[in-house]
């Protein structure tokens, strides 16, 4: 009987869609979004995620967790399901899966949705939740760990350059979309500078003041935070602070640089770690208050369901809806970054076996419906508002008479009266060409919010929104950093041993210089690129974060295979092969697609015959044709690697089934649960 | 103020602080011998224990 209610649930999620695919002509609400999303979530978790849970893993409440049998009261902690959700869910879900959905909006709201909503229930959730339970049943091992004691060494030792190397080009994405938020506000740079000195006495609150009151520490912080953000406006309005926070975008470059570098190698106490709880409490309660807004408003989606752009002439990124729709949006449909935090302190602290279901898949699930509601942000804004703000500015030409021009000439309308008194209602000199998703996504949350709690605070519901993207993607900058030099110094430790002792200063500042170096590097070009950088770097973060994916799902199949499942190993292997051809596509058409605006290569010969026809100078020439040789180097060996993976986890795969190798599972032992009475 | 302290220790997890409280009373049912930190040795001991080694968090 209890069956029954997923009746109703299930046709209510198809009414949901039926709505969204049929709908023509003037705008749809957003109710039937949220209808279709959460309709197909509940299914899937009840009965695919059951599915994966009893038959395909056969989680065992029986079966002692890591975190009973290590408990050792600091890391190993048996954690209450619903107290572990919230830490998991918190550590998964950043600026990735805000900001893809919002640049994928180009091709419309639907082929974004569609991708979100199944990709995770048959992909990303998959993705999470084998890593997850395959790292529960070997005490916690990350994934580079698993990938080099079940395929092989040279896989993992692949795995860990593969990570190190995605780490690069995310911190350089993600850092260049805050820059493109804050150039030219001194607003947003006073409110963001201030969780700095913030997070400092946070730190010094927790540490040597109060020592353990964290909870004391960051309440004081969101209320400074809050006062920080309330005193933006009277900063950007004064006549002589204004010009002191008002600074260009390669200043702000220049500032994360060095924030990044001086982060890594401070003691975490002082910095990250204070950060850290900031960005946790703030990222948790925007999400519930978005949420909250979009339910209350539920907003008409402007945007239409498809746009002209499917075909690859969209100005936010080049390239047509396959492969590139895959490849924007990976965050809230599959993130290969999961597998790092699936495979990380949660399963040390899962209580028990069955608990890996609702973190693993649900966890998963709430972080599409975020990206859901990013889609729902970006689709309230009039079509050429959102391309006004996400197109750049080469393309815009350079005021907003032209961008109204060519916006118009795409086939919406947009009129420089209307960009010009946006820009003031959110308290900003210009929104055009702000590209990198965060700007528009901002101006959205700011109609939802102003249209859920009140009209009057439009301007400082913008900046909120603009400071809780800019704050996590800083302390996603910061322990990234972190996490980078640890890896560059266990890489370099075989090398050279001094370069291998993690408190060993000159090692630390060497490794932490490379590591900085190396995101500075790529966020530069993006800064100094015409085309405004995301366009070029954004598809290059995508492609490697479906990739380490695609890492992942080997791993899980050969978790799979090795236990004695493979008749279940679809499960993976699906995500898998599509995960290849979309990436692989991607690579392969970003290398040598013969459109100088797609192809690394092609552009090359466009900017050659740009500087041998006298148009543009020899120096900047040279600098994009070195940028585009070395993102093309960069995606070329993404591709290699993950190449070289797969065929060495279908060579195991092969010789296990074959019988020609023991099927020899690294699954520590059954020990009897005392948690069950 | 028990529900008090229990909501206390809820929002501590989420951001993945462990409770001091519970690695004592840990430490005295385990291992009776260890010397039992202070508050302050604790958190420095979390900290870096988390923090440490560059804690993994998604974009």
């Amino acid at each position: 009987m209890r069956r029954l209610i997923w009746l109703p649930i299930g046709i209510l999620g198809a009414a949901g869609w039926g709505m969204l695919a049929l709908h023509r002509g003037e705008s749809v609400s957003a109710a039937w979004l949220v209808l279709a999303a959460v309709g197909t979530y509940l299914l899937a978790y009840r009965f695919y995620s059951r599915f994966l849970a009893h038959r395909v893993f056969g989680l065992d409440n029986r079966r002692a967790t890591p975190a009973e049998r290590l408990n050792n009261g600091c890391d190993f902690v048996p954690t209450s399901r619903w107290v572990l959700f919230g830490h998991h869910f918190a550590a998964i879900a950043g600026a990735g899966p805000l900001v893809g959905p919002v640049l994928a909006a180009q091709f419309g709201y639907l082929p974004g949705t569609i991708w979100i909503v199944f990709g995770v229930v048959l992909g990303g959730a998959v993705q999470d939740f084998v890593i997850l339970f395959g790292s529960m049943r070997r005490d916690g091992k990350s994934l580079g760990q698993m990938a080099k004691e079940e395929i092989g060494p040279v896989t993992g030792l692949l795995t860990m350059a593969a990570v190190l190397a995605i780490m690069v080009i995310l911190l350089a994405v993600l850092a260049l979309v805050v820059v493109n938020a804050l150039r030219d506000s001194a607003w947003g740079v006073f409110t963001i500078a201030c969780t700095i000195p913030i997070a400092i006495i946070m730190g010094f609150w927790m540490k040597v003041w109060r020592p353990g009151k964290t909870i004391e520490a960051s309440t004081f912080g969101v209320i400074m935070l809050l006062a920080a953000l309330v005193a933006g406006r009277y900063v950007a309005e004064s006549v002589t602070l204004a010009p002191i926070f008002t600074l260009t975008a390669t200043q702000i470059a220049g500032w994360i640089i060095a924030y990044g570098f001086i982060a890594s190698v401070l003691p975490v106490w002082m910095l990250l770690c204070p950060r850290d709880y900031l960005s946790t409490f703030m990222k948790i309660g925007t999400i519930l208050l978005l949420a909250i807004g979009i339910l209350v408003v539920l907003p008409p989606l402007k945007l239409p369901a498809l746009t002209r752009f499917i075909d690859g002439t969209g100005p936010v990124f080049a390239g047509k809806l396959f492969p590139f729709a895959f490849i924007t949006i990976a965050c809230g449909a599959i993130s290969g970054f999961h597998a790092l935090v699936a495979s990380g302190t949660t399963p040390k602290m899962l209580r028990r076996e069955e608990d890996a279901r609702i973190i693993g898949y649900g966890g998963m699930l709430m972080e599409s419906f975020v990206a859901v509601m990013a889609i729902c942000a970006a689709a309230v804004l009039d079509p050429g508002v959102y391309f006004a703000i996400n197109a750049p500015l080469a393309v815009l030409g350079g005021n907003l008479q032209t961008a109204a021009e060519t916006i118009r000439g795409w086939g919406f309308t947009v009129t420089p009266g209307q960009m010009q008194a946006l820009a003031a209602s959110v308290g900003e000199s210009s929104l055009l060409a702000r590209t990198g998703g965060a700007p528009s996504l901002a101006v959205g949350m700011a109609q939802i919010f102003s249209g859920a709690f009140g009209q009057s605070l439009t301007a400082l519901w913008y900046h909120f929104a603009i400071m809780f993207e800019a704050l996590f993607i800083l302390t996603t900058v910061d322990t990234g950093t972190r996490v980078g030099r640890f890896m560059l110094q266990e890489l370099g430790g075989h090398f050279w041993k001094p370069l291998g002792r993690t408190s060993w200063y000159p090692s630390i500042i060497l490794t932490s210089a490379a590591v900085v170096a190396g995101w500075g590097y790529f966020l530069i070009q993006g800064v100094l690129d015409p085309l405004g950088g995301i366009n070029s770097l954004w598809p290059l973060f995508g492609i490697s974060n479906q990739l380490l994916a695609g890492i992942a799902l080997c791993v899980g199949t050969t978790i799979l295979i090795k236990s004695g499942k493979a008749r279940y190993a679809w499960v993976t292997l699906l995500p898998l092969a599509w995960l290849l051809a979309v990436t692989l596509t991607a690579g392969y058409q970003k290398i040598f697609s013969p459109e100088p605006k797609l192809g690394f290569l092609s552009h090359v010969t466009w900017v050659s015959g740009q500087v041998a026809a006298g148009a543009m100078d020899a120096d900047r020439g040279a600098r994009l044709i070195f940028n585009d040789r070395l993102d093309a180097v960069v995606a070329g060996a993404f591709m290699l690697i993950v190449l070289l993976v797969v065929v060495m986890s279908v060579r195991e795969w092969l010789l296990v089934l074959s019988h020609r190798k023991a099927a020899i599972s690294s699954e520590v032992p059954f020990i009897e649960s005392a948690l069950i009475a | 103020m028990r529900i008090l302290r229990r909501i206390q220790e809820t929002i501590r997890r989420v951001a993945g602080m462990p409770d001091y409280d519970r690695y004592v009373e840990h430490l005295r049912n385990h291992h009776p011998e260890s010397p039992v930190p202070g508050r302050r040795e604790y958190f420095e001991q979390f900290v870096n224990a988390r923090y440490g080694n560059g804690s993994s968090r998604c974009c």
